[in-house]
């Protein structure tokens, strides 16, 4: 199992952090997940052998948390937040305006693997609603004219 | 980055380096960073402890608890090591002011906790911030190292013999890990599930040490009281709410935006004055006061001080300082709909009455706003609702509890609108279409 050079270090200094090597855990899951697409068996046994835990105790934690998954996405994960302060500027016709262009449902996947679409709750955008994130950069005050063409970048770099 | 606001009525005090690029250390410094730090490294703990109790200061996470009192429950010997944890996991929908801070002040919040370190006899401060952030975490890591850089974090601070360590860390997605027990559970690499009090974190938290918890702006407040002195600082508000507030303003309005108001604005004013009032020519029809958990005001209601105890008395909460307001092309049901699912999809599971709580309540009201419900739905809801209010290890039951009973309570006639199988009155035609279904 090979990580990047960036998650080594920091990984490294993280343990250091902490009396305990478990609490590197869910800060490292998501860093690995960043580089990996998903939390495969492989960086599950990975990271469980490192820190000393069982495979359980480490899909324990994972199923728990939103933002960690165990399935592939695509390379964009365009997460549409519908939560009260986004519904009430066009969040949930942001979220059918995706789904309509993407051609694919919450949860699903674009068949050449670019974009992902997720439902999520509030992301804490809410006085710059209505917001979404892709990936881990916020677009906010999204109308579905911004949305097409925050789209379209992102498509563009994917296919690149 | 997030778009900035400004409004004559406001006091900047925690924001009062919001757009001057205080990012950057040297930066900080010249605004008056690190001299707080520094004079609390001066003074003995329990005046550090008392000049906070008289500042006012009150929890900005929502609870509204003194921050002085807080820390004044830490022991004073203690043979684990003690802690301070700052809680950036903001996620109470409404809520958008710590993500503020971090952006653009991140050295005020560590300045802060620092200052309660010395207070409660600690040499460890983590700040956690939730995963969604990750742009902030990334300036939280370099405002760190450039606080041990400069010898103002880590070892022998300022000379004065006295070390305190500073460490981020991340989160990955749960708004449950706001809770402050399951913050611990959560920084102690595991599933975000509340611990059952007493013992409290401030005699047994973090790996079983005295640990003081609190919200990014309680911290990046406490440099300015130090400062600035308690008297002037509790002058800033209304008697036992002292200072000011970050409000974020959400919803139908014409200008929305995060706002430091004095502790004690009046809502209305906030509402019409600073956020505008409300766009369209519409009329106003509710408002969330404090963050989905507050239970909502009606316009006859919002003739309000914005502080811990006013509000109260309303029967609502001042809450997380997230003001939601509603025009009235919404409808209620909906609106109680959308903030149950939220709660059913946060709930950890751990409390039966919140984990089946929540699912039904969602299930009752799906049902009632697809126009097939039937009147004692509408007492059930109530029925459930009241029978998870103080009935699980954390709050999230009662913030599940709490606004929906108020949406019933207040809102009452539009439930019944809803009965015997009429369409929801104000589902605006043909706006929303059918979702794709997806293929399993």
């Amino acid at each position: 199992m090979k990580f990047s050079d960036e998650f080594e270090t920091r990984f490294a200094e993280m343990l250091t952090h902490y009396p305990t090597k478990r609490s590197v855990l869910v800060p490292s899951l998501l860093y690995a997940q960043d580089e990996t697409g998903y939390l495969s068996d492989e960086v599950v046994r990975e990271l469980a052998d490192r820190l000393e835990l069982t495979e359980l105790e480490v899909r324990s934690v994972i199923s728990y948390y939103s933002m960690l998954t165990t399935k592939p996405r695509g390379k964009y994960n365009v997460q549409v937040c519908t939560n009260i302060a986004c519904m009430l500027r066009g969040g949930e016709e942001l979220l059918h305006h995706c789904a309509k262009r993407l051609a694919i449902a919450p949860k699903g996947t674009t068949p050449d693997g670019i974009f992902t679409l997720e439902e999520v709750e509030c992301i804490g955008a809410c006085s710059w609603a209505p917001a979404i994130q892709v990936n881990y950069d916020f677009h906010e005050n999204l109308t579905p004219e911004k949305l097409d063409a925050i789209l379209d970048d992102y498509k563009k770099k994917g296919t690149q | 980055m997030a778009d900035l606001v400004s409004h004559p009525d406001e006091v900047r005090v925690v924001s009062k380096r919001f757009g001057l690029g205080a990012t950057n250390i040297d930066r900080y410094v010249e605004l008056d960073g690190y001299k707080a730090l520094r004079k609390a490294l001066s003074m003995k703990p329990d005046d550090i402890i008392n000049e906070v109790k008289a500042s006012g200061l009150r929890g900005r996470g929502g609870a509204g608890f003194s921050t002085g009192m807080k820390w004044s429950f830490v022991p004073k010997q203690s043979a684990k090591p003690k802690y301070v944890l700052c809680n950036g996991d903001e996620s109470e929908p409404g809520t958008c002011k710590d993500r503020l801070i971090f952006e653009q002040d991140p050295h005020s919040v560590i300045e802060g906790a620092m200052i309660a370190a010395i207070a409660v006899g600690s040499h460890a401060c983590y700040i956690y911030i939730r995963g969604e952030y990750r742009y902030l975490s990334v300036i939280m890591q370099k405002a760190i190292k450039d606080a041990y850089a400069r010898g103002f974090a880590g070892k022998n601070i300022f000379g004065s013999g006295y070390d305190i360590d500073v460490y981020w860390h991340g989160g990955a997605g749960a708004y449950e890990v706001g809770e402050e027990s399951a913050l611990m559970e959560s920084l102690e690499g595991k599933r975000g599930i509340p611990r059952i009090k007493p013992p409290f974190p401030a005699v047994v938290g973090l790996w079983g040490g005295p640990t003081v918890i609190n919200n990014a702006e309680t911290l990046a407040s406490v440099p300015p009281i130090m400062l600035g002195g308690a008297e002037w600082y509790a002058g800033l508000g209304t008697p036992k709410n002292g200072g000011t507030r970050l409000f974020c303003l959400a919803g139908n309005l014409q200008r929305p935006g995060v706002y430091e108001l004095p502790m004690g604005y009046n809502l209305q004013k906030m509402i019409y004055d600073v956020g505008g009032g409300i766009p369209n020519g519409r009329a106003l029809k509710a408002v969330v006061p404090g963050g989905s958990s507050t239970p909502v005001l009606l316009p006859e209601e919002i003739d309000v001080a914005m502080d811990f105890d006013s509000v109260a008395k309303t029967g609502s909460m001042l809450g997380s300082g997230g003001v939601v307001v509603l025009d009235d092309t919404n409808c209620i049901v909906k609106f109680a709909l959308r903030t149950i699912k939220f709660y059913q999809h946060e709930s950890c599971g751990w409390c039966i009455p919140c984990r089946e709580g929540t699912d039904w309540l969602k299930k009752t009201l799906t049902r009632l706003h697809a126009g097939g419900g039937m009147m004692k739905d509408i007492d059930n809801i109530q029925y459930l609702s009241e029978n998870m209010l103080g009935r699980t290890f954390c709050p999230l039951g009662d913030a599940a509890a709490m606004p929906t009973i108020a949406f019933v309570k207040k809102f009452r006639k539009e439930f019944e609108d809803h009965l015997e199988g009429r369409p929801c009155p104000f589902e605006k035609e043909g706006a929303v279409e059918q979702m794709p279904v997806l293929a399993h």
